[in-house]
């Protein structure tokens, strides 16, 4: 949460001119578009007559009834306590996105036929490509952090090598080196495999640069009474530093794992039978492309939402020790 | 004297880059002995007491500490530190840990004292510092004075030889110093070495067995309370004791 002023504040959505601006805002967009075929459209046929041949009437009539709706749901929202109005918001976003992809007016037999080899084969690959690159990424990402800010020459410039390098280049470009890159050095490498050792060696190196960050936000009074009492490097990191860092840690780092797992879709690019590869190939055959990707989009999106309830959780659990 | 030596500082020096912090320090400190440094910010006090658990490093001169001289070597290090107790301005507790783990996870971690033992242990120095309902609370639910009053208490904890006071009370506010120099008190009486640096005279004066006064990185002038109040010899001395007593 922002900083709670105390100050009283007029609900914004139930100010007069909010209110006003809002409708008159909403009337012009939908009289700029010809909404005369569409089912709204129809719904209005006794108020218009034929949407076709209503004129700047029916855009007019169209328009006014769509930004009244619009505007009384949202003021009618105003009043719902904080939980509900989140919940009411989400809610209608996601029956206008329900809407938006009845648009395509896909087939669901054949969704519901695909949907089970999707999960199986696609979900399955996709979770275990990206969990264990996930964490191979945060094992580097500790050592490559302690690396940076360690006083050794060698290691700070291996890792900052690293960091650099490895940020420095497309994800694609590296899934291609590793593939085909290191078979040219003796290593022939399956695709999976492959695929695993670039998204770890790229996520390590953004990582490495979140828990650097994490590590020098702790106060040094820390390390001074740790050390003070004897503890050494390792307990210190392990005990005091690392368990504090966590708080800092966890919300960009929450933001990696999110990305890993729609980013291992790159690795599709060698073959690997994840979520994205199956989307694109089971609907080839039939040209039902859009089932598929819609499919496969809604689930990648699932997991993420997985991802964030897990973070939300973490966060909450480590913001025990901040409350008064 | 004839008690044992448990720092021994011979000839020290620190520079910090050109900057000449502690100029051939020399001072022992004995077995139960209650030594007061003070002086103007800016003097060394602070960088010579951190030198004596080596959170900073002497450039030349000797640092030995119960019987272990400090040097590179990070063992001797460690094993020194485990039994020097140091308290800090701003108390640096542990916050992700409760106020009774605070105290237990020296013993446990470094010393190997099992959770039961160690736990005893910390509900006796907590007892002492008369904070043990507060044991499972966190640092931050506690206030400055109680804060401080558990770094103590995590310190005891490791039973020290000797203990390390860096401006405990400085970052307090007025109310809370004296809870804070009470429980010192208390140490001193049950016969804890200790070595303070601390603007607080009134304790100096009550409790010091010897009273150091540094400054620009010397040892100018020392003394048993009553002959440094009394009869300070060094004109910077009589400068920063009237400044400081004049309120």
């Amino acid at each position: 949460m922002l900083y709670p002023d105390t100050v009283e504040a007029e609900i914004l959505v139930h100010k007069p001119w909010f209110v006003a601006t809002m409708f008159g805002v909403v009337l012009l967009l939908f009289m700029a578009f010809n909404m005369s075929g569409t089912s709204f459209a129809e719904l209005m046929r006794p108020v218009i007559g034929e949407p076709s041949v209503s004129g700047f009437y029916g855009r007019f009539a169209i328009a006014f009834a769509i930004a009244v709706i619009f505007t009384l749901n949202v003021v009618l929202i105003g009043f719902a306590p904080l939980k509900f109005q989140i919940g009411i918001v989400w809610l209608e976003l996601l029956l206008l996105f329900i809407a938006f992809f009845e648009t395509f007016h896909l087939s669901l037999p054949f969704i519901r036929e695909k949907l089970p080899f999707l999960i199986s084969q696609g979900v399955v690959t996709t979770l275990y490509v990206s969990a264990i690159s996930i964490v191979i990424a945060s094992v580097i990402a500790v050592a490559g952090a302690v690396a940076k800010l360690s006083s050794n020459g060698f290691a700070y410039a291996i890792a900052s090598f690293y960091t650099s390098f490895f940020r420095g280049l497309p994800l694609l470009m590296q899934v291609y080196l590793i593939y085909l890159g290191l078979p040219q050095l003796g290593f022939v490498i399956n695709a999976v495999p492959a695929g695993i050792l670039a998204l770890s060696l790229c996520y390590g190196a953004y990582m490495t640069e979140i828990f650097r960050s994490g590590i020098q936000s702790i106060d040094r009074g820390q390390w001074e009474a740790s050390r003070s009492m004897g503890f050494g490097f390792t307990l210190t990191m392990r005990r005091i530093i690392l368990p504090q860092a966590l708080p800092v840690i966890i919300p960009p780092t929450g933001n990696q794992f999110i990305s890993m797992l729609k980013d291992s879709s790159l690795v599709s690019v060698i073959g690997v039978w994840e979520l994205m590869f199956l989307a694109r190939t089971l609907g080839q055959k039939t040209f039902q492309h859009m089932e598929m990707l819609i499919s496969a989009a809604m689930i990648y999106w699932m997991l993420s939402i997985c991802l964030e309830l897990i973070q939300a959780r973490i966060e909450r659990h480590y913001h025990r020790s901040k409350a008064r | 004297m004839s008690a044992q030596a448990i720092i021994e500082a011979k000839a020290v020096s620190k520079w910090y880059g050109q900057f000449h912090a502690l100029k051939d320090i020399n001072l022992t400190v004995h077995k139960g002995e209650r030594i007061v440094i003070c002086g103007p910010s800016g003097s060394g006090k602070s960088t010579l007491i951190r030198c004596f658990n080596r959170l900073e490093a002497h450039q030349s001169g000797d640092i030995v500490v119960n019987g272990v001289a400090l040097h590179g070597k990070m063992s001797d290090v460690a094993a020194v530190r485990s039994n020097v107790g140091m308290v800090f301005q701003h108390f640096n507790l542990f916050p992700h840990m409760t106020v009774l783990m605070n105290c237990m996870a020296g013993p446990m971690w470094v010393k190997g004292v099992t959770e039961k033992e160690a736990r005893n242990t910390a509900l006796k120095f907590l007892e002492r510092v008369r904070i043990p309902e507060q044991a499972n609370k966190f640092p931050i639910q506690l206030s400055g004075g109680q804060q401080q009053r558990v770094a103590i208490a995590r310190s005891l904890c490791m039973k020290p030889d000797v203990m390390l006071f860096d401006e405990p009370t400085s970052a307090l506010d007025p109310e809370m110093v004296s809870e804070v120099l009470e429980t010192m008190t208390g140490l001193a009486r049950d016969g804890m070495t200790m070595v303070c640096v601390t603007h607080e005279m009134g304790f100096a004066r009550a409790v010091a067995d010897r009273v150091i006064f540094m400054d620009a990185g010397q040892i100018v002038e020392e003394g048993t309370p009553d002959e440094f109040f009394s009869r300070p010899c060094h004109d910077r001395t009589k400068l920063f004791l009237s400044q400081i007593l004049k309120h």
